[in-house]
């Protein structure tokens, strides 16, 4: 074998003919993974987006198919040769496309076949007896396989994986569940090699561990890292109009998008939300005196709709798109130059990722506008512009595999063959994100599979895995094939409902706009207006799982779609933002109204430290208000109103209610707390003590919705709710009443079952954001530097603006029974009363 | 939620309400069950007992305790109201092998919740036929003063001049939303002549009042009594929502 092999060694004649006819030259970082796999090494290359890097994962394969020997027609057709897995089907179709064309060009005879969702049984029936030379698929296309009784033949002559846009998957639970199909593959295939590829990320290692079987011994992969290019054009919109005190929408830099889009050829304008999307969407419509052509692209928009807006951008027929991350990943577009980011970017990796989508062309640099929405956004715009510059990425988040995604592999691993547990063990601490799992976790989910794992043990009759006579395990029957082959995969959606135009006449048949989650309409009464699909509707009801609407002609919206973002300011970017904050002589970067309004609050009350934890009591209304300055992102902000309000309550100081966003925490009641604190009867470092997540968080999780919901998708990926079954899909709010009752009852009686512990584990790094509260309150311990104030101070009056501008989550629900049963009875009052006005 | 209400029923005595059945004074227990001082009777619906095995035994295998948080639930009010009489409603059992399937200590605390009073099962769609080995008599259903008890609604609307009906298999429950919130709760649903009660099984899910088959038994206007932690909430049919 030559390891040293010159460039012209390791591109073949075709390969280097087909570059030259194009006037191109082999990329450094190409000719680098091509040697990295003569030498038989498993490589994570990170590349910035339009760099050849799909090209790159894959040159390794065509350059060891071109040279594949003729088969003779006696010899067993050679099996599957590459599997390249996507985390989206449309990325996996879209590359096979811009695959064939290089293969057919240089004379390869290569079959490049997909396999999603979307393909017809009979084609998936015939890949698995006659596979392609390489196979474009999806994680759970890959758990399918491999629980099949075939995937031993399938696979066993696979040379390469190739996993596209590795950051996106891992750390999270597709993640988990393709790195133990990974683990199994390699068991298949023993020499099997890995290429992944990734965007730039924080932490390469964890990703090239990702790419080698763990054995304790530090296994990592190869890493290649293609030159980044011209570092990126980055600017913050400095608005001369009035910034707003709170808000998300940016309205008051409208026209100065508006130009930006005016002096560029194609604009990419990406938002945190959906409904921000669409807000945006339609005010840039309401001043388009240019008629410019301006779209709309979302995850919950109509496919089809979508598709056309892809296909006018891929053309080149828009002027500008307004986007979530629904274009975060994936398909290429080429003639994007500029990108604007409206709102605060929270996160620089997202930032940087999001810059990436402008200007593929790597010798010019990306050209991007960030566009703060309010004043704390100005300070995190700023926080993220430096990060950028100084090239700084969001620190790794650690977890470990999920156990919930560990329960369905091992029954999809009894569906393929009977297994050992020693050996699927030993094979499982192979993945990284399982290389710490405890033996005794691994043993209890092998229960959990069999019988539910429950300390009463009354289902040993009914087990869905047995063991044999020699100790191995295999499934009680061939129905637990089938149910395994229902419910993989990690997405639990929630019930998305299909949004359709009611037509004029006819009450059924108009077109269907797209879909909204189920607890958007759930507040909705028949009249109220939104906004959705780039147009303001009215809610006339709900049939057959579909919303009824009708185009309404208000201008403004009655319901207000406000959501500040579903991604939580990053800790990273949220200790430059604290940084600057203490730190005056960094001030003059920033716009003069904000500077002057930070001023302010130095004169007024203090600017919170780096370290310390700043908080405000003050009257203002008739109520007393506390507010506190963390820095910790709106989830772990939510965890600690919820527990201080508890708190709080029981302390006699009668809190009605508290508001959270990304940077402050409010919570006002009727007592005096500045008074309380003064007299001794409220210790702030007692408020505060980190022991809240004890028993007050464990009170609080056994009625919180937000942990019903982690409990549910912990309950539909282990398996022990079925998503569907045939014959009778279930709605998933039949579902959410189940697992609530189903999470009621096993809290109660077995607070330590292995889903229940999941279920915590996914709400400390989740929906809770557990981990990072109580992070920050260890850090603060002794260090909360408390002011009592005359009146409300100016750093205050953001969160205190989006006080009932949200739907409060606090708050005993009895008491808001108590509140329809009162409100019905003034209703009854009023109803002789013809004057009482008709539209209540 | 079990736990907060059992919490509550020990030593919080002024939380009920009463209704009027077809002349009958009732006590709504906001537990979910129904209290007949004249007749010194307790009444509850739908227990679906067994439940959890009955998925197992399909290859679901749900936590095995609904029996057992159920059966403790039901000697809580036992406790508390000391009934001559103990009805349920049907669907006691979620299927015909139910009883078969109970645990030793179910098996015990369900004998000592019968123990010197009547007990009666009415036969519901689950479990038509009498069980073997549950102690009490079964009936089909039955006639107390001027109302009668019965698992399914008898077709058509109860008369102005017949007896009432207490009735269960709806599990109803109501969808209110107060200042942006949704609360959907199990209820009481009632016009005064006929009362359909809510499930109170562990593992009973939940119809919305709204939907045409529980809204369709009440010819027009009926209430909704939402069970709340220490009483029940009386709000008008009209003023609840049908589930999203």
């Amino acid at each position: 074998m030559i390891i040293d092999a010159a460039p012209d060694d390791l591109l073949p004649e075709p390969f280097r003919r087909w570059f030259a006819g194009r006037g191109w030259a082999p990329r450094a970082h190409q000719m680098e993974l091509l040697a990295r796999a003569r030498e038989g090494r498993s490589t994570l290359l990170i590349a910035p987006t339009g760099a050849g890097k799909t090209l790159a994962g894959f040159l390794p394969s065509l350059v060891e198919l071109a040279g594949r020997p003729a088969p003779r027609n006696s010899a067993r057709p050679p099996g599957l040769h590459t599997l390249y897995i996507s985390p989206l089907k449309a990325l996996a179709v879209d590359v096979a496309r811009n695959l064939e064309r290089p293969a057919q060009e240089m004379g390869l005879a290569v079959r490049i076949e997909t396999r999603t969702g979307d393909t017809p049984a009979s084609r998936r029936q015939r890949q698995r007896r006659d596979p392609p030379d390489i196979l474009l698929t999806t994680p759970e296309q890959i758990a399918l396989l491999l629980a099949s009784g075939d995937a031993e033949p399938l696979f066993a002559d696979l040379k390469r994986i190739v996993l596209d846009e590795l950051h996106a998957l891992a750390g999270s639970k597709r993640g988990d569940l393709l790195s133990l199909g990974l683990a199994r593959l390699r068991r298949l295939a023993p020499g099997v090699q890995t290429v992944g590829l990734s965007a730039t990320v924080a932490d390469p290692d964890t990703l090239r561990r990702w790419l080698v079987p763990q054995r304790g011994q530090g296994e990592i992969g190869e890493l290649v890292v293609a030159d980044p290019g011209a570092a990126p054009d980055l600017s913050m919109l400095d608005s001369a109009a009035h910034v707003p005190w709170a808000g998300h929408t940016a309205r008051h830099s409208l026209k100065e998008i508006y130009g930006l889009i005016e002096r560029h050829t194609t604009t990419l304008v990406f938002v945190n939300t959906r409904m921000q999307a669409e807000l945006l969407f339609q005010e840039l419509w309401h001043i388009n005196d240019a008629n410019l052509p301006i779209g709309l692209h979302h995850g919950s928009l109509d496919v089809s709709q979508r598709r056309r807006v892809e296909a006018a951008m891929g053309e080149g027929r828009l002027k500008a798109v307004v986007c979530t991350s629904s274009l975060d990943l994936g398909i290429d577009w080429g003639a994007v130059d500029l990108v604007v980011n409206v709102g605060a970017p929270k996160g620089s990796s997202r930032l940087m990722q999001r810059i990436g989508r402008a200007n593929h062309r790597l010798d010019e640099p990306s050209r991007a506008v960030l566009v703060p929405a309010n004043r704390f956004e100005v300070l995190e715009c700023r926080a993220a512009l430096e990060a950028v510059r100084a090239g700084a990425q969001d620190g790794a988040v650690i977890r470990t595999g999920a156990l919930d995604v560990l329960a369905q592999h091992v029954l999809g691993m009894a569906c393929a063959t009977p297994f050992d547990a020693d050996e699927l063990f030993a094979e499982v601490v192979s993945a990284e994100p399982y290389a710490g799992l405890a033996r005794a976790d691994f043993d209890d989910l092998v229960q959990f599979v069999a019988t539910g794992g429950y300390a009463l043990r009354a289902y040993e009759r009914f087990a869905r895995i047995r063991q044999m006579k020699d100790g191995r395990w295999r499934v009680a029957n061939p129905m637990m094939a089938q149910q395994y082959r229902l419910n993989v995969g990690t997405i639990v959606e929630s019930t998305m409902l299909k949004v359709r135009l009611a037509g004029a006449k006819a009450r059924f048949g108009g077109r269907v706009l797209g879909e909204v989650e189920e607890y958007f309409v759930e507040t909705m009464s028949p009249g109220d207006t939104f906004v959705f699909a780039g147009e303001v509707l009215e809610y006339l009801t709900i049939a057959e799982n579909e919303v009824r609407v009708a185009r309404s002609h208000a201008k403004e919206p009655r319901v207000p779609s406000y959501a500040g973002g579903k991604f939580p300011l990053s800790t990273f970017l949220a200790a430059r933002v604290r940084a600057l904050l203490s730190e005056p002589e960094r001030w003059s970067s920033l716009p003069g109204q904000v500077r002057d309004w930070l001023q302010l609050q130095k004169l007024r009350s203090r600017l919170p430290g780096q370290e310390d934890l700043l908080v405000e009591t003050f009257p203002r209304g008739g109520r007393y208000h506390l507010v506190a300055y963390p820095f910790e992102g709106r989830l772990a902000h939510q965890t600690l109103g919820m527990l201080l309000t508890r708190r709080l309550d029981r302390a006699g100081l009668h809190p009605l209610g508290f508001m959270a966003n990304d940077y402050a925490l409010v919570i006002y009641g009727v007592s005096d707390m500045s008074l309380a604190i003064a007299q001794g009867r409220l210790s702030l470092d007692a408020l505060f003590d980190a022991d809240m997540l004890g028993d007050d968080l464990e009170e609080w999780l056994a009625e919180s919705a937000l942990m019903k919901r982690t409990f549910r998708q912990c309950a539909v990926i282990a398996g022990l709710i079925e998503r569907r079954f045939p014959g009778k899909e279930k709605n998933s709010r039949q579902v959410t009443m189940s697992t609530d009752l189903v999470y009621d009852v096993l809290r109660r009686h077995e607070p330590g079952h292995v889903l229940l512990r999941a279920a915590r584990a996914d709400a400390a790094t989740g929906l809770l954001d557990i981990r990072r509260l109580s992070d920050m309150l260890t850090r603060i311990r002794g260090r909360i530097d408390h002011l009592a104030l005359p009146r409300v101070s100016p750093l205050a009056v953001p969160v205190m603006l989006e006080i009932g501008r949200e739907m409060v989550a606090g708050g005993a629900s009895d008491a808001l029974l108590a509140e329809a049963e009162d409100e019905l009875i003034r209703e009854a009052m009023r109803a002789g009363d013809d004057d009482s006005d008709p539209g209540r | 939620m079990p736990a907060t209400m059992t919490a509550t029923l020990a030593d919080e005595r002024t939380g009920e309400s009463e209704i009027e059945l077809a002349g009958a004074r009732l006590v709504l227990d906001p537990a979910g069950a129904l209290w007949w001082p004249a007749e010194r009777a307790l009444i509850v619906a739908d227990l679906h007992l067994e439940k959890g095995s009955s998925f197992a035994a399909r290859g679901v295998p749900l936590p095995p305790y609904d029996t057992r948080a159920t059966l403790s639930l039901l000697a809580h009010l036992v406790a508390r109201w000391n009934p001559r009489t103990l009805i349920a409603l049907g669907d006691s059992f979620h299927d015909r092998g139910g009883a078969a399937r109970l645990g030793e200590e179910e098996r015990v605390s369900l004998a000592a919740l019968a123990q010197g009073r009547d007990m009666v099962w009415i036969a519901g769609n689950h479990d038509p036929e009498p069980m073997p080995g549950i102690g009490g008599r079964h009936a089909g259903e039955l006639t107390l003063g001027p109302l009668t008890l019965r698992h399914e609604p008898a077709e058509g609307r109860v008369r102005e001049s017949g007896a009432g009906e207490i009735a269960g298999h709806f599990h109803p429950v109501a969808r209110v939303v107060v200042r942006g919130r949704s609360l959907r709760r199990r209820c009481f649903a009632t016009d005064g002549r006929r009362l359909v009660m809510p499930a109170l099984g562990a593992y009973a899910g939940g119809l919305n009042i709204r939907h045409a088959a529980l809204a369709g038994l009440f010819g027009g206007a009926f209430d909704a009594h939402l069970v709340g932690a220490a009483r029940t909430y009386r709000i008008a049919h009209h003023a609840c929502l049908p589930d999203r």
